[in-house]
């Protein structure tokens, strides 16, 4: 019997290399713990039929993420039908590595969102309390993670849609360093930040998943070669770590007490594992971080998702003439929040308005990577709530736009900088997932999964949610 | 900051290919204001002085070698189309803008 709520993909790889268990039982399992719990979750928009003749073991893929042959709609019904003639390049090394793809997860739609429920196809509900969001973009991924309906699963995180989802289902997600990770067939959302990266159970499981899908793709001219191979975590001590607290990430209104508190005992326990903790600034990243991001992503959503045009693929509206088609495309493909975005970055980018918005969020964004890279001179690694929140109900924030962009506070000023950013889950309130967001410089990968592995240990978090416990 | 006018909505709309139905046209136009209010905070900043970031890597002019290499055959390039004829896309007859 496999217990695919405890099943570590390295386990899974285990169980299949030591001939335990075949790859098609494997698959098969986790088809059946979909069976069983989707209906109520909704993670999945597509569900694969088989495994493909894969020799290794199954995956979830965020449905941002081409694959050749299975329905990719990014969450929007101007993708609906779309049927993908190639792979993403995460995909081919997925493959060639025999993983299969069990299905596609639930996104909002295009990743704009922080709950899921911007999705064309409806909600995906949190594992822990189906009253409440996953989080979001990538809340199909996160919580087919959390329900064991995947032994892990690939994300995208463009402000914040892989860590915060991890945060709120209680589960290990990396946004990797800007660059690292093709994007080749991947839906753009904002190029400049947009990056794949992997959901899992644990640490151990998340670094591999990432040494499968980084390094440099011919395909993807913004990707590099990673500076040092992945290592996976070993080991309990965090000695000679320096760990920082910046106060703006840690103090701010925003973020609820049990949040805060579940937080504070992750960095005392840092300290008991021998790290030195101290306190730092980043005095403009909070304040500054989600206004110039809410420019920054509109400007290049308005430009990426102008290929909607209903000429060579996805949703065609019936009109008389070519600029009717074009109109009415747009307007009964898209939902609400790609339009708004739409319509923020065509204003932020229009004539007359160029250098007092866009042109000043650029600006913006180097004042918050030189303030990052200031105290990453004395810090290894910041520490802070990945949300300010726990899961918060479906339908709470869904009236104003604002305060779902809020959502992401404490997860934009990073993305923003191109740094990489782990969650690691650290405790519970009222029930719920509380998620520590590891900050450090780019290409520290290895650093985040020593201390996230470290911290895992020491904290003896259970990422299974009690109501799934039959 | 200024309030974005129905004229001015209804440009930008224009210009990024949407179109808007009367009903949506006023709820837009306030949520729009709202997020152009919060956004509007980066001009707080003096930055005169300050480089703009389009990308976050230091990574300039990526060369490649000029090889050919497969490309996808002009009938899986196709197997999307709305609607097509032969090897084309084919659209409705353009109108004006």
């Amino acid at each position: 019997m496999i217990d695919t709520l405890r099943l570590t993909a390295e386990e899974a790889a285990g169980l299949v290399r030591e001939r335990e268990v075949t790859p098609a039982e494997l698959f098969a399992a986790y088809r059946s713990a979909i069976d069983e719990r989707d209906p109520e979750l909704h993670a999945y928009l597509h569900v694969c039929e088989d495994d493909g003749g894969a020799e290794g073991i199954p995956i979830a893929i965020k449905d941002v993420i081409g694959t050749r042959g299975i329905p990719t709609t990014a969450g929007s019904r101007i993708l609906e039908g779309y049927v993908p003639v190639y792979d993403a390049t995460v995909i081919a090394r997925c493959k060639a590595r025999g993983l299969s793809i069990l299905g596609k997860t639930n996104t909002d739609e295009f990743a704009m969102g922080s709950s899921t429920e911007n999705s064309a196809f409806g909600p995906t509900r949190n594992p822990w309390d189906p009253t409440r969001v996953p989080g979001g973009s990538g809340g199909g991924s996160a919580a087919a993670v959390a329900a064991g309906l995947a032994p892990w699963a690939l994300g995208s995180d463009t402000g914040g849609s892989i860590k915060q989802p991890a945060a709120l289902c209680g589960n290990v997600g990396l946004r990797p360093t800007y660059g690292t990770v093709s994007r080749y067939g991947v839906v753009a959302f904002a190029s400049s930040l947009d990056q794949v990266g992997p959901v899992a159970r644990n640490v151990r499981d998340c670094a591999l998943l990432y040494s499968i899908i980084a390094g440099r793709d011919l395909c993807d001219s913004t990707t590099v070669e990673l500076p040092e191979p992945v290592a996976l975590p070993e080991g309990d001590s965090l000695k000679g770590l320096r760990v920082g607290v910046p106060v703006e990430f840690n103090e701010h209104e925003a973020i609820e007490p049990g949040v805060r508190d579940a937080v504070q005992h992750a960095i005392e326990r840092c300290r008991d594992l021998g790290a030195e903790v101290g306190e730092c600034s980043l005095p403009r990243s909070v304040e500054y971080g989600m206004p110039c991001y809410y420019l920054i992503a509109p400007a290049e959503a308005s430009s990426n998702l102008a290929r909607y045009d209903g000429v060579r693929f996805g949703y065609r509206a019936h009109a008389r003439d070519r600029l009717e088609m074009y109109e009415r495309t747009r307007d009964e493909g898209f939902g609400e929040e790609p339009k708004r975005r739409i319509m923020v970055g065509t204003y932020a980018l229009s004539a007359g308005y160029y250098d007092a918005f866009y042109g000043q969020a650029q600006k913006v964004r180097t004042v918050l990577a030189r303030e990052h890279a200031e105290v990453f001179e004395r810090f290894d690694v910041l520490v802070s709530p990945t949300s300010p929140t726990v899961a918060f109900a479906l339908g709470a924030r869904t009236a104003n736009p604002l305060a779902m962009y809020l959502s992401d506070l404490l997860t934009i000023p990073s993305c923003l900088a191109g740094l990489p950013g782990l969650n690691v889950p650290c405790g519970l309130s009222e029930g719920l997932p509380v998620g520590l967001q590891l900050i450090g410089p780019q290409f520290s990968e290895n650093t985040l999964f020593r201390m996230g592995h470290a911290l895992e240990q020491a904290l003896g978090f259970d990422p299974v949610p009690p109501r799934l416990v039959g | 900051m200024a309030e974005i006018s129905r004229e001015e909505l209804l440009h930008v709309a224009r210009l990024a290919r949407l179109e808007l139905r009367e009903e949506d046209v006023d709820r837009l136009a306030a949520q729009l204001n709202d997020i152009l209010a919060a956004v509007g905070k980066v001009s707080e900043l003096d930055l005169s002085d300050v480089p703009p970031t389009s990308h976050p890597l230091d990574v300039v002019n990526v060369w490649g070698a000029d090889e050919p290499r497969p490309s996808l055959p002009a009938e899986e390039a196709l197997a999307n189309a709305p609607e097509r004829d032969g090897a084309y896309f084919r659209v409705p007859p353009g109108g004006s803008s």
